[in-house]
């Protein structure tokens, strides 16, 4: 049976809890994982084990997450921000993500804001097919 | 990893899970002063123990090939004391392992009664940090530790 995208939620919130030890008030959709939540990189790994146990699904690499995939690539940077190529590539990696706002300035210190809780409920739902 | 920390491995399934011996003994002086007149093993060292005991299983997951490194302490509960003479079990399972990482539960166990609950996640460095460059060799699991898995017969026994 397809989940509610409130059911998703709460558990996109508990594995939250369990992976980065934050009160369950924090995490709201609009948090950032890095910037709100203090998620460093092996937590991203950490987040993406858990989201496979708990929603019964495989996340390949890179899926999620992209963004350092990215910031290690030269042609997809220059000046620290993204390039055309490099909007292009994340828009196509990310498209459970508003992209909108980044897109105006695409400076890659902002990257991080990108990966909100909202951003996982989304890629979640698709997912599982809970969004149709 | 270039210390041992734990005595042997009792049970070795490949991949899967293992069973580690750790004895605790007054001849380890730094129980003399944790504390004085009160010798408790410190919990890191439990935890110490049971990255080696997890962090062996992962390393052999995948031949010894990966530097296997500690990453994250996902959990380390603990609900009981140990002292000298005791004798630790340590049991570890794989929960998930991939190409850059593995996941690891455990548990701690005295004479059938849980001292500690530890979860580890473990990264294959040289999956993860791209562009950094690690020597070649693997300087995490030395022959002294393949010869903890030689010295009891278990390399890549499963038991039933």
């Amino acid at each position: 049976m397809a989940m509610s995208r409130d059911e998703i939620f709460k558990q996109v919130q508990e594995v939250l809890v369990d992976a980065l030890g934050v009160d369950d008030d924090e995490i709201t959709p609009e948090a950032t994982l890095m910037g709100d939540l203090g998620a460093e990189s092996i937590d991203f790994l950490d987040i993406v084990f858990r989201l496979e146990k708990a929603f019964g699904i495989k996340i390949p690499r890179e899926e999620l997450f992209p963004a350092e995939n990215l910031m290690n690539n030269s042609e997809l940077i220059s000046n620290g921000k993204l390039t055309e190529k490099g909007l292009a590539e994340l828009k196509d990696k990310m498209p459970h993500t508003d992209l909108a706002a980044f897109e105006k300035d695409p400076d890659i210190n902002k990257l991080g804001d990108l990966f909100t809780v909202n951003a996982i409920v989304n890629f979640v739902e698709n997912k599982t097919g809970s969004g149709e | 990893m270039r210390w041992i920390w734990i005595d042997k491995f009792i049970e070795f399934d490949s991949g899967k899970r293992a069973v580690a011996v750790k004895n605790v003994t007054l001849a380890e002086e730094h129980l003399h002063d944790h504390f004085p007149g009160f010798c408790v093993m410190p919990e890191t060292l439990m935890i110490e123990a049971m990255a080696q005991t997890a962090g062996i299983l992962v390393g052999e997951a995948r031949n010894f090939e990966e530097k296997v490194i500690l990453a994250k302490i996902k959990k380390a509960d603990f609900f009981d004391y140990v002292r000298p003479g005791d004798t630790l079990r340590l049991e570890a399972k794989i929960e998930t392992i991939t190409t850059e990482a593995a996941s690891t539960s455990g548990k701690i166990t005295c004479e059938e009664k849980t001292i500690a609950e530890i979860d580890l996640m473990f990264s294959h460095i040289d999956k993860n940090l791209a562009g950094k460059d690690f020597p070649e060799e693997n300087f995490v699991f030395t022959d002294m530790f393949k010869s903890l898995l030689r010295g009891m017969n278990i390399r890549k026994e499963t038991p039933h």
